[in-house]
């Protein structure tokens, strides 16, 4: 019955196009090894720990994927396109600090401060990536310097504004209940409550993969990374493309320097140092080739998703927390093995 | 040598369009010279290329046969003489600008993304999208299918468009490349060594699809330090040398012979033979180098270069 159902709804191939199983189709994805691997887990931690598949439980995962998962979908696509930011974990928090000290100092409405961080976000990506283009250096460079910049920027600035490390609380400001509710809040969905940056992670995983299979930016992502050279040949902007993903992976965290300003109302200026590695790594394990050309925003969404996983299930496992970084480092190194394998294919045959 | 130079102060006046009868070339350099810094990468360059010719520029390694194209696709600014396209001067300011009148660049290294498939190859670029504003989005699926139509037409027989290009040989990407840019109405079709990482057979390929672009009513510029590869299908010649042009020819005023020898240099030859002839080389085999010279040559440069 099934099998008659799943041939009459196959569309009529092409007669030259030779037939491929679909388990063929899904190993030429680029987050293949990804989500066998979250499978794989899934499955582990089910049967380790009962909690775990609990909806509440579930909720809390997804959560926790997000807060990763939102950074990654900028992360992977700016690998695509060829880069890499390693200022992004300082940055969540530069967007954040400038939010709140700026609507703080000068007591203004919330969402000035709000604005004012999207304008500061934005342009910490374009100066990244505008840097980039004008010296040519590796991007590996060029951020290092912008994430060691930030860094001190973040740590002087709240405290010659506020005075403390950590930035002023505005929970009784004028906006902060409304700004709340956009970038911290909860929605239930049958019975259960979902953070709104589950939401927030999904719509950015939809837009992007949108935009990478089936927009002109899209294909000029690809070929910047894969051959930037070949693409500037062929009349695509490559500039603007590079400085526009710096600005996307900007985008990307203003949203969780909001999320994370208005879930706790202060900020602590040394905060998200590390975590760009985090980001790296999802989109790493989601099938982002580090050179460059090859991936997509769904392997970056599984390697958060894995990562949520690793990160809650080990608690809900009731297992020592120290063994994290060991199980993260084996899936990173498992998941580039296969992606490595993956080009050697595409690229040798 | 009776080999006869096309007289280069008449060229640019006399000669009409083949196609429209006007004295007006598709595309013409004058004079044409570029330095980088100190270094004078070429000098005085007078060509013309017209609908349904190929000519063929001929060099060997560090002629300037780069630099030229580059020039003429718009990745350099000459800064000497004129490049005049339809009888208009131009200086491009990218390879954008090239392509837009209608000069399109086959490159021998670059000419796709290995990783991308084949489709998103075709179109790079120049996608076909729809919808408007933010929603225009591509449309995959015609792509898809021009792109298997647009090979097909040119003889090569695709199963999967979706493929990475990197997946096919050497001698396809060049004629997906080559069917690309006849595809988004190239008037002038350049193409950088096509042949040079290339079997004998897939070189007698390109070298066909060479020929079908030219049938088209294109405009092709054939790179090459390979006289064989030149002759059979080029209309005219352009030799170049440390920077300079050593002879402009049109295919009844030479023989492959001479274009040979004319590449090799005359004096080098010698030179080499010589050398040979005192390293205890058989005289018979001394002259048969002196044949060869030039082929082997080419062929070392083509596994190393």
């Amino acid at each position: 019955m099934t099998i008659t159902q799943t041939k009459t709804k196959s569309p009529a191939p092409d007669e030259r196009v030779a037939k491929r199983s679909p388990f063929q189709k899904l190993l030429g994805r680029p987050e293949v090894g990804a989500l066998v691997g979250a499978i794989v887990l899934f499955i582990f931690f089910a049967l380790v720990s009962p909690t775990f598949t609990q909806p509440g439980a579930l909720a809390t995962i997804l959560y926790g994927s997000s807060t990763i998962g939102i950074m990654a979908v900028g992360v992977s696509l700016l690998m695509i396109g060829g880069e890499f930011d390693l200022s992004t974990g300082v940055a969540v928090i530069t967007s954040a600090l400038t939010a709140s000290l700026f609507s703080w100092y000068f007591t203004t409405n919330v969402w000035v401060g709000v604005g004012l961080a999207l304008v500061v976000s934005l342009s910490v990506g374009f100066i990244n990536g505008w840097i980039l283009i004008k010296t040519k250096l590796p991007s590996f460079i060029v951020t290092l310097a912008t994430f060691l910049m930030l860094t001190g920027l973040n740590l002087g600035l709240t405290r010659l504004i506020g005075g403390s490390v950590s930035s002023p609380s505005i929970s009784t400001m004028d906006g902060f209940a409304s700004a709340r509710a956009v970038f911290a809040s909860s929605v239930s969905v049958g019975g259960v409550d979902i953070k709104i940056t589950v939401f927030y992670w999904f719509a950015l995983v939809a837009v992007a993969t949108w935009v990478l299979m089936r927009t002109r930016v899209g294909n000029w992502i690809f070929a910047v990374g894969g051959d930037a050279n070949a693409a500037r040949a062929v009349g695509v902007p490559v500039k603007a493309t590079k400085i526009g993903l710096f600005m996307a992976v900007g985008f990307c965290a203003w949203i969780l320097g909001m999320h994370n300003l208005f879930a706790f109302d202060t900020v602590q200026s040394g905060e998200g140092v590390g975590n760009e590695f985090l980001y790296i790594i999802a989109a790493v394990i989601g099938g982002c080739l580090l050179t460059g050309g090859y991936g997509s925003a769904i392997g970056g969404a599984i390697g958060a998703f894995i990562f949520g996983m690793a990160n809650k299930g080990i608690v809900y496992a009731q297992w020592n927390p120290d063994w994290f970084k060991f199980f993260l480092g084996l899936m990173l190194l498992l998941a580039t093995i296969v992606n490595l394998i993956v080009k050697r294919r595409a690229e040798l045959k | 040598m009776n080999a006869k130079e096309i007289d280069q102060q008449t060229l640019l006046q006399n000669e009409k369009d083949p196609l429209t009868h006007t004295p007006v070339h598709l595309l013409s350099l004058d004079g044409v010279g570029k330095h980088y810094g100190n270094i004078i990468a070429l000098s005085e360059v007078t060509m013309a290329v017209d609908n349904g010719r190929v000519t063929c520029v001929l060099g060997d390694n560090g002629a300037g046969k780069s630099t030229l194209i580059k020039i003429i696709a718009g990745l350099h600014q000459h800064d000497a003489g004129t490049l005049k396209i339809m009888g208009q001067e131009r200086k491009f300011s990218s390879p954008r600008d090239a392509l837009d009148v209608g000069i399109a660049t086959v490159y021998q290294d670059l000419a796709v993304v290995p990783l991308m498939p084949i489709w998103r190859n075709f179109f790079l670029g120049s996608e076909l999208t729809s919808g408007f504003g933010p929603f225009k989005s591509m449309d995959v699926e015609k792509m898809k299918d021009i792109t298997l139509k647009e090979l097909a037409a040119m003889g090569i027989d695709l199963r999967d468009v979706e493929q990475p290009i990197g997946q096919l040989s050497g001698g396809e990407r060049q004629c997906v490349a080559i069917a690309r840019a006849v595809y988004f109405g190239a008037k002038v079709l350049i193409l950088d060594e096509p042949t040079a990482a290339l079997g004998v057979k897939q070189s007698g390929v390109v070298l066909r699809y060479i020929l079908q672009a030219r049938d088209r009513g294109l405009g092709v510029i054939f790179i090459t330090h390979n006289p064989h590869h030149a002759f059979p299908v080029g209309d005219r010649f352009l030799l170049l040398k440390r920077g300079k042009s050593i002879g402009y020819y049109d295919k009844k005023d030479i023989t492959l012979d001479e274009l040979t020898a004319q590449m090799a240099g005359g004096a080098e030859l010698a030179e080499l033979a010589h050398e040979l002839e005192q390293l205890g080389g058989h005289s018979d085999v001394v002259k048969e180098v002196q044949g060869e010279v030039a082929d082997v040559s080419q062929t070392t440069g083509k596994t190393y270069g």
